[in-house]
């Protein structure tokens, strides 16, 4: 066994290496660029090397830095987590030719599974069925709609050499591939260095469901169920699950078993994951492989109680799997959330900045149910824009799927994230989603369900109801608290004589009679027979309230505002305030403010750099037009008119960079 | 028996101002009413009002048909969590609130027994400046409330509330109090309104613009605060008032609180970022000093270079300055010095210790600052910390340059407690400006200069210079700060300083 390890990567995956080895007495070295020189992966691993400047392709993805990293602290294997270097075959051949073991599959099934075009070929040698299309290198945008147009439509023009999303498109008639090849085209260049871009027919209603395999070097290769993925928004996945509540178990059996024999065709070894799409007849086609460890692994190390990284690692130094096929046993289900600096209600725009607060719920085996929170960040730390914006990755695990999912939604109501936009809201309303709950999935869900982009979260009047009550006690316990200040005329004076109260959420009046009582208050709204019970022992010191009223478990977060509270639940935030039935009455005679029209600016939606500004003072633009384009954490965005209208001023140029809201552009 | 009657009746006609109508016209506005605004600002039934049944005595121009009971203004005290302040709200129902000399009475009235009883007053502006029909005797009215409104001042805080119109002479006495605050979008204060304005300069301009919450929270800095509604506002009075103590006699109001005092807080050992150019927000580090993250802001919007506000440490009220590098990187101007200056004094006047977090740059240069007079705005900012003899706590985050690391607290001017965390650099100026004054006569080599510049950044750039002389007291770890304030605080509770005697100081103004 190997007695110190290379981590090639960074972040949270960087983390969860380190937790393994460690606990299998390896020492670990990190690398970082100057970006992550605080970051949280240095600071676990044993011994930590700086390898360049912040842009991957000047760090992490520079091979002959880390291989003089390994070189120098001596470690006698690399672990390449995801992404960077975990599928390039160059990095995985020098490491063979300077002796250094590389935790993951052989160069050749690198190569192999590593070439979509290539791989194809070879899975439908080893009959896997494989989806529809066209394998060859197409050589301009001619050629593409020539091959579009004989498969049929809606294809999907992918990356040669790409994963997650990057180069990836749908066209569904030929001018969407007259637009769409030349920029993937562009993609693929700028992200993988590869320009070679493929087309086959998309699948419709299709689901994302992939299969974890494990090999050894020793002809033994085992698949370790599924998990399913079809939680997605625009190709990158955001709730994956084990298992998938669509399979059946000959399915699951047949898909396994497909994997296996493509894994042998390749003799390959290690963990690696077969993708599949399924339709909605439970056919499944083979989309590609992936020969590294899965961002979402966790959720298949939860089923099955199977330590990957542990294997890779033992595997890599050419140990016997000590499993069998018969050993591999799905016991309850998992659930895991991306949570990623992103800004749902702004279409999921990179966020960037501190960490302000960032306090992930605690990871805990309890009662059968297991919080995991595999993260590379802290509080305090940056969120820069030259990585990937994934911050965390939430598991649950529980006997069944809905106890998964509530565990779920808990775990989100206590992840305490300020300084940036983050995703929990959304992941929260996924969980909440009726749709989710019943499994019914398709890899176009969150397009289906939220069209118009995500706006928030609706409670239930029963919740707001609950919501109303929690802000009673805020303000009982923070009236009996000004009764305690110095200098009072009559000591212990308080202004919470009063019982009768009305307790405000988003305009929307509560009145009743609120009264602290032991541990908590007793709340009787207006029209209610008996009282509600509130009991917590929360102090305005925490960030997250836990609660039962009337027994029902609460977990929400509280933001002191000057003059009223912010309570965020269940993926929802609305303004909480107490006041004596007297100040409701006077407050009802004031005048409701009325925002202001902000349908007349274009506003910068995230912080970033103006690449170009696409029209001119006094032009007439159309609904859904391209007016700038502004480049963020490495994308470019496209911003279009919401509506038709004429620019009256332009108020930056290409080149500035932009803060969030800033004005791009007036119309008339 | 019938007097009794009578007193009921009269009472209930008081109650009513300028009777329904021009009560339901005031809602219509989205206005309250004195008395209802009252109700709100204090404590439930704490409320005894004084001269309920004063009248004009004005007799010409039918005057002595119209007669109100209460004449235009509703006075008298109550209490703010138990506290006692004394109040006067304009009644805009009857006469528009304007003054005569029987309300000017009213209002000197509270002023004396507020100055004498040693409590603080808070008015409620909504009126329609001076009672014409009276001529002189309004005007010498005014002259009575301003006097009393500086003999006042520095004895017992004076909050002004702008719930309403306020010009000509209404302005006047809010002006020479603590405090404004303005309710967006019902209230307004201005010398000359827009009528006037358009005859005389022909401009065309609205109340709102002339002297809106908008303008006076932005431009004019003459608010130093504004909220949304009449209701909002008299809540976040009620808030402040809880900071501030009774007179300049007592100590500032302690409270309770859940907050330990000797929180740490890892994560502002990274507030301060690698590259010194690069901005991070002072706020994040008051909200995490502060108890609970409770921090009620002075002139948020304007000059927002400089914070300024109350916060509470371990449940003593302070008040915290700290140089924003979010905005004009934290450089001190005529407009974030004064702002500064006028908050210290309060401080000072009230023995609130003073927290200053310091990352300064020095002051701004060019010439819109030095035409405006930057070298005794700035003066100003320097005057107060060197006279105040509050508790002075000073934390220095990052830079602290040339003359405005003196300026900021610094111990030269009777600090108290200075400490500066780990990145702090105290020097003349920045490396770059220093190397090419001192090696003018190697500027021509730029390998020269970098070497000088790298030398002055390790020699110069950090605190252990300034340590070295007992400058700094101690250099501390950024998580400790809430723990090393509230610590000095409590060192420093029986700290005695006078000046020497003088019949005022000469500020420059």
């Amino acid at each position: 066994m190997f007695t110190k390890i290379l981590i090639a990567n960074r972040g949270e995956i960087a983390c969860r290496v380190i937790k393994t080895a460690r606990r299998m007495g390896i020492k670990t070295v990190a690398v970082y660029s100057d970006a992550d020189a605080a970051a949280l992966h240095v600071k676990m691993a044993d011994e930590a090397l700086h390898i360049g400047p912040p842009p991957a392709a000047e760090s992490y993805l520079l091979a002959d830095r880390i291989i003089a990293a390994v070189k120098q602290t001596g470690a006698q294997a690399v672990h390449p987590g995801y992404g960077f270097l975990s599928e390039n075959t160059a990095f995985a051949e020098r490491l063979q030719k300077e002796g250094i073991a590389f935790i993951g599959p052989n160069v050749r099934a690198i190569q192999a599974m590593g070439d979509k075009i290539e791989s194809k070929k070879l899975a439908a040698a080893a009959k896997v069925n494989t989806v529809p299309g066209y394998l060859g290198v197409i050589k301009d945008t001619d050629e593409a709609v020539k091959i579009s147009s004989g498969i049929g439509y809606p294809v999907m023009l992918k990356a040669s050499a790409g994963g997650g999303g990057k180069g990836m498109r749908i066209a569904w008639n030929e001018a969407d591939v007259r637009e769409g090849f030349p920029a993937a085209t562009a993609e693929a260049i700028s992200s993988f260095g590869d320009d070679r871009v493929f087309v086959e027919k998309f699948v419709t209603e299709p689901r994302h469901i992939e299969i974890q395999v494990l090999a050894d070097k020793h002809g033994n290769t085992l698949y370790l169920g599924e998990r399913e993925c079809s939680i997605q928004r625009r190709h990158q996945k955001v709730v994956e699950e084990a298992p998938s509540p669509f399979l059946d178990e000959a399915t699951r059996k047949a898909m396994g078993e497909q994997s296996v024999a493509l894994c042998r065709a390749v003799n390959y070894e290690s963990a690696g994951t077969v993708e599949f799409i399924v339709d909605k007849d439970r056919n499944f086609y083979f989309l590609e492989m992936n020969t590294r460890l899965q961002v979402e692994h966790p959720v298949t190390e939860l089923i099955t109680g199977i330590d990957l990284v542990e294997q890779m690692i033992r595997v890599a130094a050419g140990e016997k799997l000590s499993i069998t096929q018969d050993d591999v046993k799905l016991n309850g289900w998992a659930m895991e959330s991306r949570v990623y600096a992103e800004d749902p209600f702004r279409n999921f725009l990179p966020s960037i900045g501190r960490l302000v607060r960032y306090q992930p719920p605690a990871e805990s085996v309890q009662d059968g149910v297991t919080v995991r929170n595999d993260t590379g960040v802290f509080e305090g730390a940056e969120i820069s824009m030259y990585y990937d914006p994934m911050i965390a990755k939430l598991c649950t695990h529980a006997p069944t799927r809905i106890e998964a999912i509530v565990a779920m939604n808990d775990a989100l109501d206590a992840f305490h994230i300020r300084g940036i936009q983050h995703n929990v809201p959304f992941v929260a309303a996924v969980m909440e989603h009726p749709r989710f709950r019943e499994g019914r999935l398709t890899t176009a869900f969150i397009a289906e369900e939220w069209p118009e982009g995500f706006h928030g979260t609706d409670l239930s009047p029963e919740v707001k109801r609950d919501l109303a009550a929690l802000t009673a006690f805020i303000y009982l316990q923070q009236g009996v608290r000004a009764g305690e200040i110095t200098g009072q005329i009559k000591r212990g004076y308080q202004n919470i004589r009063s019982r009768a109260w009305v307790i405000t959420l988003d305009g929307v009046n509560y009145p009743g009679d609120a009264v602290l009582a032991e541990g908590g208050c007793l709340v009787t709204f207006d029209g209610a027979s008996k009282p509600c019970r509130v009991i917590t022992n929360w102090t305005p010191v925490q960030p997250v309230m836990r609660a039962t009223v009337d027994g029902r478990k609460m977990i929400v977060q509280i933001d002191r505002q000057a003059s009223y509270r912010l309570l965020t639940h269940r993926g929802a935030t609305v303004k909480g305030i107490m006041r004596s039935e007297r100040a409701a009455q006077l407050f009802a005679l004031m005048p409701e403010k009325i925002a202001p029209d902000l349908s007349k600016f274009l506003l910068c939606p995230m912080p970033g750099l103006v690449v170009s500004i696409a029209v001119e003072v006094g032009q007439e633009i159309k609904a859904g037009e391209t007016l700038a384009i502004v480049e963020a954490m490495k994308m470019q965005n496209i911003l279009r008119a919401e509506s038709d209208g004429v620019v009256s001023a332009i108020k930056v140029k290409a080149g500035d960079s932009l803060a969030v809201d800033q004005v791009i552009l007036e119309f008339e | 028996m019938d007097t009794i009657g009578k007193l009921e009746a009269k009472r209930l006609e008081a109650r009513q101002g300028g009777g329904q109508r021009r009560i339901d016209g005031q809602h219509a506005r989205g206005k309250l009413t004195a008395r209802e605004r009252l109700e709100l600002l204090l404590d439930p039934g704490s409320f005894e009002e004084f001269d309920m049944f004063v009248e004009h005595r004005c007799a010409d121009f039918g005057m002595t048909e119209q007669k109100f009971p209460g004449d235009g203004v509703v006075t008298g005290w109550g209490t703010i969590d138990g506290r006692i302040v004394y109040v006067f709200a304009k009644d805009f129902t009857v006469f528009g609130g304007s003054l005569s000399q029987a309300h000017a009475q009213k209002v000197c009235k509270v002023q004396d027994m507020a100055l004498r009883n040693g409590a603080p007053i808070i008015g409620l502006m909504d009126a329609g400046g001076a009672r014409i029909q009276e001529g002189v005797d309004s005007l010498g009215g005014y002259a009575e409330i301003f006097q009393r409104n500086v003999l006042a001042s520095g004895v017992i805080p004076q909050i002004s509330v702008i719930m309403g119109p306020c010009a000509g002479g209404d302005v006047y006495s809010p002006a020479m109090t603590d405090f404004i605050f303005m309710v967006r979008d019902t209230s307004y204060m201005f010398v000359t309104g827009p009528d006037v304005v358009k005859t005389v300069t022909q401009e065309d301009v609205s109340a709102e613009q002339l002297g809106g919450a908008s303008i006076h929270t932005t431009k004019s800095s003459i608010a130093d605060g504004a909220y949304d509604n009449d209701v909002e506002t008299l809540e976040q009075i009620r808030r402040l008032m809880d900071f501030l103590p009774a007179n300049n006699r007592e100590q500032a109001p302690l409270r309770p609180t859940w907050d330990i005092p000797d929180r740490i807080e890892i994560s502002l050992d990274t507030l301060v970022p690698d590259n010194a150019n690069k901005p991070y927000d002072m706020k994040e580090l008051i909200l995490k000093i502060a108890d609970e993250g409770d921090f009620f802001e002075i002139q948020e919007h304007f000059a927002k270079n400089i914070i300024t506000g109350f916060a509470r440490i371990d449940g003593q009220s302070v008040g915290i300055v700290g140089n924003q590098p979010m905005v004009l990187a934290g450089c001190l101007d005529s407009d974030a010095s004064r702002k500064a200056a006028r908050f210290v004094r309060f401080c000072d006047c009230f023995n609130i210790p003073i927290v200053t977090l310091v990352d300064v740059p020095g002051f701004l240069p060019g010439t819109a600052q030095e035409y405006g007079g930057l070298i005794k705005h700035g003066a100003k900012l320097l005057f107060a910390y060197c006279e105040a003899t509050v508790p002075k706590i000073t934390i220095i985050t990052r830079k602290a340059m040339g003359g405005a690391y003196v300026v900021m607290a610094s111990k030269h001017l009777r600090g108290d407690l200075n400490f500066a965390w780990p990145t702090a650099g105290i020097a003349v100026m920045g490396a770059k400006g220093a190397v090419e004054i001192i090696f003018r006569n190697e500027i021509g080599s730029p390998e020269k200069i970098a070497a000088r510049t790298e030398e002055y950044e390790s020699q110069f750039l950090n605190p252990f210079v300034a340590a070295n002389r007992g400058y700094i007291d101690e250099i501390i770890m950024p998580h400790s700060t809430r723990r090393r304030i509230a610590l000095g605080l409590q060192r420093l509770r029986n700290k005695k300083l006078e000046n020497p005697w003088k019949k005022h100081a000469n500020i420059p103004l």
